[in-house]
């Protein structure tokens, strides 16, 4: 089978699809294209299934060749703001305006007064911002934007949100990979990236200051709390928004991230192999999910999304009983 | 070139035979695939393009707004980076190139130009990613490192050409990009350059030399002159090399679609790249099309150098082939 | 015809400058040495700065090679050649099913590449005359020159978008076989023409139909010829990237159905180059070492058989 689509859970699916293929001898090739490239692959029907942190927009949906199409949640992470700065080792803390002043140009020196106000270890630090963002279109990026929409009218309005966006400042790296490795490689530099990448690459992230006021530090159970603050409002179609989510424990840049699937499908073994791999992910795959950082699905979306997957049908009739 | 149609009055037939009739269908319809080949290229990429150049126009190539939740598309700011790192390219190659070429041509000796030449022809051989990785994480650290910095401190101050050195040196920019394109292409210039240089008659030379000249004074007033249509032929075929040139130049030009600006520190785009980067996940309708569009102006620009590169080289050496013309 | 015209263009030109030069260089050479030294040493300069040039040049290739080599080599292991990648962060594996993609795909291009490429050569040397001929030669020319990119973006619109319905290793396989065409028709073009004529005329004056005259005279006497240009388009498909990113996508695991994604070197070289771990960024300077090894190889294969060549 073929898949393609975001890095943002890559090592996650990477992990998953190996004990798969060892399990049930079902190999499925996972290509990391970035969100936008799954968007588009399961439109266009070149891939059997894809995955996106962004859920597709309704115009997205309109253009897909196969009819509707369902978004499976497999795990929620949260987005890290990485860094690379030599002389400093303690954990910065940023706030949704300083992080919009970064990205926007406004802030452009380390020392800037606004950062320095949060982080006065930062006044020593008279050298200009490196910001690196996704090249590719990035359901991270997404993630990230809706943020940023969410927090900063400023953004909302120059900017906006969306999986590919018009970038004012900065480097543009190839997939989460590309963009962990040019803040790696560039002194001074600042991008975000899911927490994994951070972590398995030994890169400096920061505490960001959540909707209640706390300073949160990016990890599993903040993701967790985000989500079940803003499961109550979660649409029918799984396509939620975790952002900037209340409570006090929330982490505020977090997101799902959600396997594409076509309701009608054509080929009955192949239908069938999809259905049996995606009920996997949601239930025994998640298993592997804390390991790698990731939080788990909770149970009310599991519920909604086993719906879905016994809908998956070829001609009709359900592949699963 | 083979005179047949002499020689196929020997057949006993005095006719073509079956045979012959076949093969000539044969190839003859091989050789019109080539032709057909390139009309489909066209043609394909222009259906596809047709949604952007239709509501896009003009303001295509000269908006520098590529916005893809506004829908607004402006590949001005890729043709600015593809032009500056190919004229940064072909500053840096065209004249060591043809240096190159002037050494194995004119002063090397005969046990040393054929190596020297086999040697500059292998670095053509280098598949472009590797010059990328090479250029990722050799060349860019050390011009992050030392060259930029340097650049910066002493030409960033002079009135004018300082704003070439201006802003943050991080070493993902047009100006690396502009070197590695440098090294790929000068095998091109250099090959091409030498041919030429081989094409001029000696006599030429000989009547320099007897009246007492130098060599180089030779070279710079009788052979170089002679082969200027040819060179430049040459130095335009480096050109249309390094516009097409993907691999290397997205990794280190920092693929960022940034406005244009003068600084060669800048990192940015150039229309190959923007392809590469976008073309597999462009999901709007309109948005695929822009960059189908970017490919079509590719496609007519590394065209056009491509006819205006061949016409001078063959001005100078002749059109069909190098082994027809014995100087 | 043009060709006379700048000869006998260049040639009066050249008088006029040996004239005008020979007034000014005449006459210091009899009057002072200082002039004449002033000459000398710009002609020694100018010696230095070319052999520096081509030095500068030599250096860059050997710069290359030897950090290829250097960082490449620890990451060749058994496993690095017969097991495929594992998972983001787990070290170990291989590349693998990205070597076996890429001869994979050079065959398929090849045996598309190779035939029409040569047929296309037969036409140009030994039937083409006028226009059409001119106009396939012309056009040889441009494809040649086209960006990799754009062919994949044909290549996928055509192969991957109707044919097949996903990104296939066939269409990676036409990808490579449009840049191998233009290399393979161009030398073996040149090849077919040093073929002496008299070996055509002395067959058909056998009695020998012209087409038999082609495959069996023709053809084997430049064999040696024909080799190289199909080594040396096999070297260069070999290393491209861009159209293969658009075309076969990649594949994790082993893959031999083309009509599937299909993994391959170059594009194994791009995913790990980018990547922030480290042992991805040893294994990509493997690959590009193990690629430069390949094309070295065929290089180096393509010169013997030219030097082989007969009337060379």
């Amino acid at each position: 089978m073929n898949a393609a689509g975001a890095t943002f859970p890559a090592p996650l699916y990477q992990k998953w699809f190996d004990e798969y293929a060892k399990i049930t001898q079902v190999q499925v090739n996972y290509q990391t294209i970035g969100s936008g490239g799954g968007i588009k692959g399961i439109q266009d029907q070149t891939i059997d299934f894809g995955a996106s942190d962004a859920p597709m927009t309704d115009e997205q949906l309109g253009a897909a060749k196969g009819g509707p199409i369902y978004h499976i949640p497999s795990a929620l992470g949260a987005i890290v703001m990485t860094y690379n700065i030599p002389e400093v080792n303690a954990k910065l803390k940023f706030t949704g305006a300083t992080i919009a002043g970064i990205f926007l140009g406004d802030i452009s020196k380390w020392n800037d007064p606004k950062l320095v106000a949060d982080n006065p270890e930062l006044a020593q630090v008279n050298q200009d911002i490196v910001t690196v963002h996704r090249s590719d279109g990035s359901g991270t990026t997404f993630g990230f934007t809706d943020y940023l929409s969410t927090v900063s009218p400023d953004w909302k309005s120059k900017v906006g949100s969306a999986t590919s966006v018009n970038w004012p400042v900065g480097l543009g790296g190839s997939g989460n990979p590309g963009v962990a490795g040019e803040v790696q490689q560039n002194p001074y530099s600042v991008g975000y990236v899911e927490l994994i990448y951070a972590l398995g690459n030994k890169l400096s992230y920061g505490m960001v200051k959540n909707k209640a006021g706390q300073w949160i530090d990016p990890s599993l159970d903040s993701v967790t709390a985000a989500a079940a603050a803003a499961l109550q409002n979660i649409p029918a179609d799984l396509r939620f928004s975790i952002v900037d989510a209340t409570g006090d424990t929330s982490y505020p840049i977090s997101t799902g991230t959600w396997l594409l699937v076509y309701k009608n499908q054509t080929d009955q073994p192949k239908a069938l192999a999809i259905a049996r791999l995606l009920w996997w992910a949601t239930h025994d795959g998640q298993k592997y999910n804390k390991d790698l950082q990731y939080a788990v699905v909770p149970d009310g979306l599991t519920v909604k999304s086993e719906q879905f997957i016994h809908q998956i049908a070829v001609n009709g009739k359900p592949v699963l009983p | 070139m083979a005179s047949f149609s002499s020689a196929s009055r020997l057949t006993p037939s005095g006719g073509t035979s079956r045979g012959d009739r076949v093969f000539n269908v044969v190839v003859t319809a091989a050789a019109a695939c080539i032709p057909l080949l390139l009309i489909a290229i066209v043609i394909l990429l222009l259906v596809d393009a047709w949604p952007a150049v239709q509501r896009y126009g003009t303001g295509f190539l000269a908006s520098t707004d590529w916005d893809p939740v506004a829908e607004k598309f402006g590949a001005a700011a890729y043709i600015y980076g593809t032009v500056i790192t190919a004229i940064l390219s072909v500053l840096i190659a065209g004249p060591i190139g043809v240096a190159c070429a002037v050494y194995i041509a004119e002063y090397a000796p005969r046990w040393l130009a054929e190596p020297v030449s086999f040697l500059i022809t292998l670095l053509a051989a280098i598949p472009s990613i590797i010059y990328g990785l090479w250029g990722f994480r050799i060349l860019a650290p050390v011009m992050r490192a030392a060259v930029e910095p340097f650049l910066k401190n002493t030409l960033g101050n002079v009135p004018i050409l300082g704003a070439l050195f201006s802003g943050p040196t991080v070493g993902r920019d047009y100006l690396v990009a502009g070197v590695i394109l440098a090294i790929m292409i000068l095998p091109t210039v250099t090959a091409v350059s030498r041919e030429i240089l081989r094409a001029v008659p000696n006599t030429q030379r000989e009547g320099m030399l007897a009246l007492g000249a130098t060599r180089w004074e030779t070279i710079q007033r009788a052979v170089l002159p002679y082969a200027r249509g040819g060179i430049a032929g040459a130095v335009i075929l480096g050109l249309a090399r390094a516009l097409g040139e993907t691999m290397a130049v997205t990794l280190v030009i920092g693929n960022s679609s940034n406005q244009i600006r003068p600084s060669l520190f800048t990192p940015g785009y150039t229309l190959a790249s923007a392809i590469a980067n976008q073309f597999t996940e462009a999901d709007k309708e309109i948005y695929f099309s822009a960059v189908v569009e970017i490919a079509l102006v590719l496609l007519l620009v590394a065209g056009v150098m491509n006819v205006v590169a061949r016409l001078l080289v063959w001005s100078v050496r002749g059109p069909l082939g190098s082994a027809t013309r014995a100087g | 015809m043009e060709r006379s015209r700048a000869a006998r263009l260049g040639h009066s030109g050249g008088l006029i400058v040996m004239a005008t030069l020979a007034s000014s260089v005449a006459s210091p050479l009899t009057r002072t040495s200082g002039r004449v030294r002033r000459r000398e040493v710009i002609d020694g300069l100018a010696t230095a700065v070319m052999t520096l040039c081509a030095a500068a040049a030599v250096l860059v290739l050997v710069l290359i090679l030897i950090f290829v080599t250097i960082n490449g080599l620890p990451a060749l292991n058994l496993a690095f050649f017969t097991e495929r990648p594992l998972p983001q962060g787990e070290a170990g594996g291989g590349v693998a099913p990205a070597i076996l993609g890429t001869v994979e795909m050079l065959v398929v291009a090849a045996l598309i590449g190779v035939p029409l490429g040569m047929a296309t050569a037969i036409y140009l040397a030994e039937y083409g005359r006028g226009r059409f001929a001119t106009l396939v030669s012309f056009l040889i020319d441009l494809i040649a020159g086209l960006p990799s990119i754009v062919i994949g973006v044909f290549v996928w619109a055509w192969m991957v978008r109707h044919v097949v319905g996903h990104y296939n290793g066939l269409a990676g396989g036409v990808a490579l076989a449009i840049i191998m065409i233009p290399i393979v028709t161009r030398t073996v073009e040149e090849t077919l023409r040093l073929v002496p004529d008299p070996l055509r005329e002395a067959s058909l004056g056998l009695g020998i139909p012209r087409w038999k005259t082609i495959l069996k005279v023709v053809l084997p006497t430049a064999r040696a010829g024909i080799i190289t240009g199909v080594v040396l388009s096999i070297a260069r498909a070999g290393g491209e990237t861009a159209p293969l990113l658009l075309t076969s996508l990649g594949n994790q695991f082993f893959q031999v159905d083309l009509l599937q994604p299909i993994a391959a070197l170059p594009v194994q070289i791009y995913n790990y180059a980018r990547s922030p771990y480290e042992d991805w960024q040893i294994k990509a300077w493997g690959a590009a070492l193990i690629l430069i090894l390949l094309i070295g190889s065929l290089s180096l294969l393509s010169r013997w058989a030219a030097n082989r060549r007969p009337g060379r």
